[in-house]
């Protein structure tokens, strides 16, 4: 029998709001342990959560973001177990009246854009962090944990897609188109080494064709984008090979180990919880009106597909170009900012698409970490075009512009970069390679045109390449025809 | 004059007039607990040398006076006092020390109180007779064998005693009205949202309620004046619709009284009915128009509380796990073994069976059956009282079905236990007003009446409440009291 994978995921994201979900404590990632809480994040005796509207304000971004329907009121749920990281014992959560259901996200891959249908969205709050004192930094063989509470109560967005996701490839892409979504709605900075973006998957496998879902198992915290497709790949592969056999998933959540590429279950005693949920008495419902909704609609920054559509249709970039230019919000943020010194729409993202993200992959920056402005990238850009260098001289100066972050006039300037173009002074260096190489002038003269291109190379030899080909060329024909 | 017998009004109109100072009678009140409260034990804490203090302040204070300077005040040990140990009654609290102060003590700090200490209670809030404090029972001044009723028990025999002019209390199914029927004072529970709770350590957060308790019905509206108020930490508490008033010296002329037909037979003790029913004769003498009331849903108001109340307790009191203060038991191989061990000696036998039945009752396959039948009551309830007054603009009731009883009487049958809160529990079901004044004695002990009145309309409650308390004209005060007359 021939099976197909069902995958659907379940996101964590940590929002970027100045203070906790429920207090004013300020949200950032590390520091020193434990000194961003007070009674409320610390759960002590008679403090009260207090929502943040802010939250509520990204929260609502996303949502629409996602195609959501925002029924007009929500409520916040206790769900309830104890775990030294849980200060109050009961995350606040939101679960049978969520804020946000039924939405979509339409993901491109491999050419082919498929639709993954969005269960819900809901606000609730992190936890504290665990660090297991030992090695390995797992609570397996530690001597003792210490907690830092400078996370508990971080505003915490949870997504959770339907079951609609057919391959570990199109789990990774939905996973990087959502981070993409997330980086322009300006909501949370998405770090998942730092845990503000986690992902949970469950799969299962059907028989191609059936409409009954197979038992699924949950793999947790897959936190590269990376290690989900690898993750989903070897659970796939393991579930195949056991209903291959005649065997049976098992549901149980199960570990897949990095280092190894191994996946094994988890105990599942530690996630038979009854969570006992009931409504928050604390907090009033959450009412998102009409008027609301439209305010943070109205503030909506430009998504990818917008952006992407507006570089083809008013840049005219092929859509190629458009659709790598905005696959991140930083990469357009730059595209655009040097577009406004520099008009060339077309040469400048040849420019980017090669020279700058060569640079970034090869080198593995962020181009956060880069040193170069947009500005330094445009004048760098009209250096080639007036021809003051060559392109390839050019090329040379933007590596250089990345290592020392300089402007393209200095390193031209201090390399004599210059390009030449001085008639005078290439006819002179001509005239030598000529005097140089009567053989080749035979071969040329004898009708083997190509034979130029040997001439060229011999003066951009003699000039470090600084010589302007296009008058090398012109110069050259002329003086050995004559 | 025996400064124990002053009202919180009376004193302050004293201080006002040069005639008395904060420091006599803050001393008074401190030469009261010296002398009784080794056997009254209304206070788990004292703070004498700070009250001290803090009534010399206000004596010595130039300008304008605050509106409640001077007036020393004991605070149910569930409110948190920064830097002053708050236990809850509890072994789990026992050294813990507040980083923060409750928001409505905040209040009457600043409205200038004295802070005489923290009031012994019913382990975090949890029963009807404050034995079950891990620190020992409270005794009622007007006889040491007898309970003071519970759980605000430490502050209702803190002023019944004389130990304080008045006291904070809080009110979860009748803890401020109760103890204050069973010691003879005014206890007034306000309408949800209207105090903040911000402080207030949770048992029940949709019911839980901070208010006084006082010797007069115009101390608890002086001291519900200052109580009031939104506070940006309690997203339920909401702005007071209007200025509480002192009420008036006026009678109860055209007043529309219900009287609740469901709290007048069952488990009523015959006494307190008797005491009751010369009440309601004397109100109607006061011009008050009287009929009969109907709460067709109040008999299940009770359970449905033990089921609501200790759900939400259940995951109040998740929060005390050892982890990061107040009692941790050493020795577990695992934080599971630390969390049993702590939770099982660090809470009481109450509190451990209201934490078992909430988690019952919220758990899943039983949710339904118990959480959600027992919200559908709370509805029913709700709109009982609604249709109630559509007729009469309050309603009354005994506010205990008995007075206060012996030590011991009831520890052992907490169903028993449970039924002493009958007549108060559907007021904290509906979020409404309810306060308890002196109705008169039976066999030499108090009895209280139940005034219970329509959401945010205080004023309103408080003005009858006056008139009643003029009308019945009560004027016994303990023998603790009594016995300081000179």
């Amino acid at each position: 029998m021939k099976y197909e994978p069902v995958i659907g995921l379940e996101i964590h994201v940590e929002l970027s709001t100045r203070s906790k979900m429920f207090c004013g404590c300020r949200v950032e990632f590390g520091g020193e342990p434990n000194t961003r809480t007070c009674p409320v994040c610390l759960a002590h005796p008679g403090a009260l959560p207090v929502m943040n509207r802010q939250a509520i304000r990204y929260l609502t971004r996303i949502a629409l973001a996602l195609d959501c329907e925002i029924p007009g009121k929500s409520i916040f749920h206790r769900k309830n177990y104890f775990y030294p990281d849980l200060p109050k014992g009961y995350q606040i959560s939101q679960y049978d009246q969520p804020f946000a259901i039924e939405g979509e996200l339409h993901v491109g891959v491999e050419g082919e854009i498929f639709r993954v249908g969005i269960e819900r969205v809901h606000q609730e709050e992190d936890t504290a962090k665990n660090i297991h004192a030992g090695e390995s930094g797992r609570i397996a063989g530690s001597l003792y944990s210490l907690i830092d509470f400078n996370r508990s109560g971080t505003p915490l967005v949870e997504i959770v897609t339907k079951p609609e996701i057919h391959s570990p490839q199109a789990a990774r892409a939905f996973l990087n188109k959502l981070k993409n979504t997330l980086l322009y709605l300006d909501v949370s900075d998405c770090n998942m080494e730092e845990g503000s973006l986690r992902c949970d998957a469950n799969v299962s496998l059907k028989p191609v064709g059936a409409e009954e879902l197979g038992v699924k198992t949950e793999l947790k915290n897959m936190n590269s984008f990376k290690h989900l497709e690898k993750g989903l790949t070897q659970e796939i592969a393991r579930q195949m090979a056991l209903l291959e056999e005649g065997g049976k998933v098992v549901q149980q959540t199960v570990h897949f180990d990095v280092a190894s590429g191994e996946i094994s279950p988890l105990r599942s005693k530690e996630f038979a919880h009854d969570y006992r949920y009931f409504p928050e008495p604390d907090l009033v419902p959450l009412v998102a009106s009409a008027e609301f909704v439209d305010e943070v609609r109205a503030e909506m920054p430009e998504l990818p597909e917008a952006r992407s559509r507006r570089y083809m249709e008013t840049l005219g970039l092929p859509e190629y170009d458009a659709e790598v230019l905005t696959s991140s919000r930083n990469l357009a943020d730059y595209y655009e900012e040097s577009l406004g010194h520099y008009q060339d729409a077309k040469a400048l993202s040849n420019w980017v698409m090669g020279e700058l993200l060569g640079y970034l992959n090869a080198t593995g920056q962020e181009l956060s970490d880069l040193k170069v402005k947009p500005g330094q990238l445009a004048a760098l850009l009209k250096m080639v075009d007036s021809g003051g260098i060559n392109a390839k001289t050019g090329k040379e100066v933007f590596a250089e512009m990345c290592d020392t972050g300089k402007d393209p006039s200095a390193i031209v300037e201090a390399g004599g970069l210059a390009q030449i173009s001085d008639q005078s002074e290439l006819e002179a260096l001509i005239d030598k390679a000529i005097a140089d190489n009567p053989g080749q002038v035979e071969q040329y003269r004898g009708g083997k045109q190509q034979v130029v291109g040997f001439f060229v190379g011999q003066v951009m030899k003699a000039t470090q390449g600084r010589a302007n080909p296009q008058a090398v060329n012109e110069l050259l024909r002329k003086k050995l025809s004559g | 004059m025996n400064l124990l017998r002053l009202t919180a009004t009376e004193a302050l109109a004293l201080m006002e007039k040069g005639e008395l100072s904060s420091a006599e009678l803050t001393g008074a009140c401190l030469s009261q607990i010296e002398r009784h409260d080794a056997e009254v034990s209304a206070f788990l804490k004292l703070t004498a040398a700070e009250a001290h203090q803090q009534a010399a302040a206000a004596d010595a204070a130039a300008g304008e006076r605050p509106p409640l300077a001077g007036l020393p005040t004991a605070i149910k040990d569930v409110l948190c006092t920064r830097g002053v140990t708050t236990t809850c009654a509890s072994r789990m609290l026992e050294n813990y020390d507040p980083i923060y102060t409750a928001t409505c003590v905040e209040q009457m700090t600043a409205a200038g109180i004295v802070s005489l200490g923290k009031t012994n209670m019913d382990e975090f809030a949890m029963g009807s007779s404050t034995e079950n404090s891990a620190y020992g029972p409270t005794r009622n001044p007007w006889d040491l064998e007898r309970v003071p009723g519970g759980s605000s028990g430490g502050s209702a025999a803190a002023v019944a005693a004389g130990e304080a002019v008045w006291a904070l209390g809080s009110d979860t199914g009748g803890s401020i009205r109760q103890p204050a029927a069973l010691c003879g004072v005014v206890g007034l529970k306000p309408t949800y949202g209207s105090v903040s709770r911000y402080g207030l350590v949770a048992f029940a957060s949709s019911f839980d309620q901070v208010g006084p308790l006082t010797k007069s019905v115009k101390d608890a509206a002086l001291m519900l004046k200052y109580l009031v108020g939104k506070d940006p930490l309690d997203s339920t508490s909401v702005e007071y619709p209007e200025t509480v008033m002192i009420p008036e010296d006026k009678d109860l002329q055209g007043v529309r009284i219900g009287v609740i037909s469901e709290l007048q037979t069952e488990g009523i003790d015959p006494a307190v009915k008797d005491v009751f029913d010369r009440a309601v004769t004397t109100l109607e003498a006061a011009g008050a128009v009287v009929t009969e009331a109907s709460l067709p849903h109040s008999q299940y108001a009770l359970p449905a509380y033990y089921i609501l109340a200790p759900a939400e307790a259940s995951a109040n009191l998740a929060r005390f796990d050892g982890v990061r203060y107040g009692f941790r038991a050493g020795g577990g191989d695992d934080v599971t073994a630390m969390y049993e061990e702590t939770r099982s000696r660090g809470f009481g036998e109450e509190v451990k069976r209201r934490i078992m039945l909430g988690t019952y009752a919220l758990s899943s396959g039983y949710y339904d059956a118990y959480y959600g039948q027992a919200q559908k009551v709370r509805t029913l309830v709700v709109q009982d009282f609604e249709e109630a007054f559509k007729q009469v603009d309050l309603l009354i009731s005994p506010t205990s079905p008995t007075t206060a009883f012996k030590l011991g009487e009831r520890t052992a049958d907490p169903l028993t236990m449970y039924l002493s809160d009958i007549c108060t529990i559907p007021v904290n079901l509906a979020g409404l007003p309810g306060i308890s004044i002196p109705a008169g004695l039976a066999d030499g002990l108090p009895v209280g009446l139940q005034i219970i009145g329509k959401a945010f309309a205080e004023n309103d409650l408080l003005q009858a409440a006056r008139g009643a308390e003029m009308a019945i004209g009560f004027d016994g005060v303990s023998p603790l009291i009594e016995g300081q007359d000179k």
